[in-house]
């Protein structure tokens, strides 16, 4: 197998399992779903620190720089507006 | 300290792992957070191990963008208000989408340096700055409409769907050039077209299809990441990208089908903010006319209610009245009536939106109901009251098959024995229907701002 198809093999059970999760969650959980799924998009940081670090040519540097502080804002921001919104879910006291 | 490639892929398989466990902690509301630990834990990890990787030769750049990314990002999440998050959501959205793109174009620069970059490669890239492009200027425009900026109805010209079909086919065109011949200005040409489509795509649709369009570009966002894993072998980014644009994926879906729209007819645009349909006429010649009742009559009836249901809409939320209604809330429970809130998924602007107000004003979740749960309690509530929302209590979408929302899910409201409606003006709802519950003889209309009207309520109860 090419690493494309072992990529490709990784991808299509990756989808699985995402619909097999995502319909656990439950309705009242969805807009901090949305915002934790934007979180860990921000995973994308992956690909950006490998740009930014290429360390050779300043042009891709600076694309790479602007890139991990986009994905920064959004792993933060992410995190950070997920946890607040669920510490607002409270049961009866 | 450097990574051998094992151990790297070990540390994203991890993290893969808490990225899933994360989401999954999401199936209750009392695993939620500690599912949120988990996908924390899951980036600290992939970040670290991605530092430690012997790809990455100079630091300065990275920490940097770090250090801001992570300022801005915790300063604005600190603040935004919660009446704010479809906005911050979007806005989001948009900036995976511009990372996707910005790391499309430094992978091919740094691979063309390296040599020529294989075909394979070229494709990926093409398809990550496309997808990436078209989610971060569409996500720009959700977030003007959201955020007011602009008109938040649909904006449809003649010829729309054959531009946007035109600009599509060029680039194509364009990313076939790029793979074939190697010409760099092509990714930049089909980047800019890609700019131009994202904002087309979004500008046809309307407002209240928001919870839509915003679970939508959540999904395209995930597949811009799982491009971007394509184009650098990374499994963690296309696993994380999968899970992601399959959320959202589901999302759209479960939203599509509370307004019973296919998804194809969402995305084309120009529904809602029409003229008033044939049904006004209807209801007209019916003769029948609308009743409005003063606060007094409503809180006389809760007060003597055993069960009153409250139905909130995108109208709590302009009011910003989930406070007031918390009040209000609590002042009937002391008085020995139970009190349940009833949520259609459409309500508000994004999914699971007046959860979170309810939320944020301290609602127990254990009061919030998901509408097929709470549909068959209506029959059996004294009072259902109405605050801010319209089209999804509508019976029309039941009874009338000429009703452009005939066979939408609604809440059962008209059931109840009594039913008060907090509007503002006799202005139709989003569709532009007006809602046959205005003229059954156990509804009746309280004119006013609903946070205002909460507040009296709770006010005039208390003294009672």
């Amino acid at each position: 197998m090419t690493e494309t198809m072992v990529a490709l093999y990784v991808f299509v059970l990756a989808c699985f399992v995402g619909y097999w999760v995502i319909w656990d969650v439950t309705p009242s959980l969805h807009t901090p779903l949305i915002s934790l799924t934007n979180a860990i998009s921000g995973i994308i940081v992956v690909g950006a620190v490998l740009v930014a670090g290429f360390g050779d040519e300043f042009t891709v540097e600076l694309i790479g720089f602007v890139a991990v502080t986009l994905a920064a804002i959004n792993i933060f921001g992410g995190f950070v507006v997920t946890q607040r919104m669920l510490a607002m879910f409270k049961k009866k006291k | 300290m450097q990574l051998g490639s094992q151990t790297l892929a070990l540390a994203y398989l991890g993290s893969a792992a808490l990225f899933i466990l994360g989401l999954k902690g999401l199936t209750h509301p009392a695993s939620a957070r500690r599912g949120n630990y988990y996908a924390i834990a899951g980036m600290a990890l992939a970040v670290a191990a991605t530092m430690l990787s012997p790809a990455v030769k100079s630091y300065a750049f990275i920490i940097a963008g770090g250090v801001t990314g992570a300022v801005i990002g915790t300063i604005v999440a600190l603040r935004i208000k919660m009446t704010a998050m479809p906005q911050l959501v979007a806005l989001l959205h948009s900036f995976v989408g511009l990372t996707a793109t910005l790391v499309a174009i430094g992978t091919y620069l740094t691979h063309a340096r390296a040599g020529a970059p294989g075909g394979v490669l070229m494709a990926e890239l093409f398809a990550g700055s496309f997808i990436g492009t078209v989610t971060c200027t569409g996500s720009l425009v959700a977030f003007a409409k959201l955020q007011a900026l602009i008109t938040g109805r649909p904006l449809v010209f003649r010829g729309q769907h054959l531009i946007n079909l035109l600009i599509a086919l060029a680039i194509l065109g364009l990313g076939a050039d790029f793979v074939l011949h190697d010409r760099f200005a092509s990714l930049l040409l089909l980047t800019l077209l890609a700019l131009v489509l994202g904002v087309l795509l979004i500008l046809p649709i309307g407002g209240a299809d928001m919870p839509v369009v915003v679970s939508m570009l959540n999904s395209y966002s995930g597949w811009a990441a799982a491009a971007t894993g394509f184009t650098l072998q990374n499994n963690l980014l296309i696993i994380t990208g999968a899970l992601v644009g399959f959320s959202g994926a589901i999302l759209s879906y479960i939203m599509s089908r509370a307004m019973n729209r296919s998804i194809v007819s969402i995305v084309l645009g120009g529904f809602g903010g029409g003229a008033a349909g044939p049904e006004t006429a209807a209801a007209a010649a019916a003769g029948k006319g609308v009743k409005s009742a003063a606060v007094e009559d409503a809180v006389f009836l809760m007060g003597n209610a055993a069960k009153v249901i409250v139905v909130p809409g995108y109208g709590m939320a302009v009011a910003q009245a989930q406070h007031a209604l918390k009040e209000l809330m609590e002042t009937l429970e002391a008085k020995g009536v139970s009190v349940k809130f009833a949520i259609h998924p459409v309500a508000g602007r994004m999914p699971g939106h007046m959860n979170v107000l309810l939320a944020e004003a301290d609602v127990p979740y254990d009061h919030v109901f998901e509408m097929d749960e709470i549909n068959p309690e209506f029959a059996t509530a004294d009072v259902a009251l109405v605050v801010g929302a319209n089209d999804v209590t509508n019976p029309a979408a039941k009874t009338q098959k000429s009703s452009p929302i005939y066979g939408m899910p609604i809440l059962d409201v008209y059931k109840a024995r009594h039913i008060f409606f907090i509007k503002r003006s006799m202005k139709p709802g989003y569709s532009g229907v007006e809602n046959l519950l205005f003229y059954q003889d156990n509804c009746a209309l309280i004119f006013g701002d609903a946070k205002h009207v909460c507040e009296r309520m709770a006010v005039e109860l208390k003294s009672a």
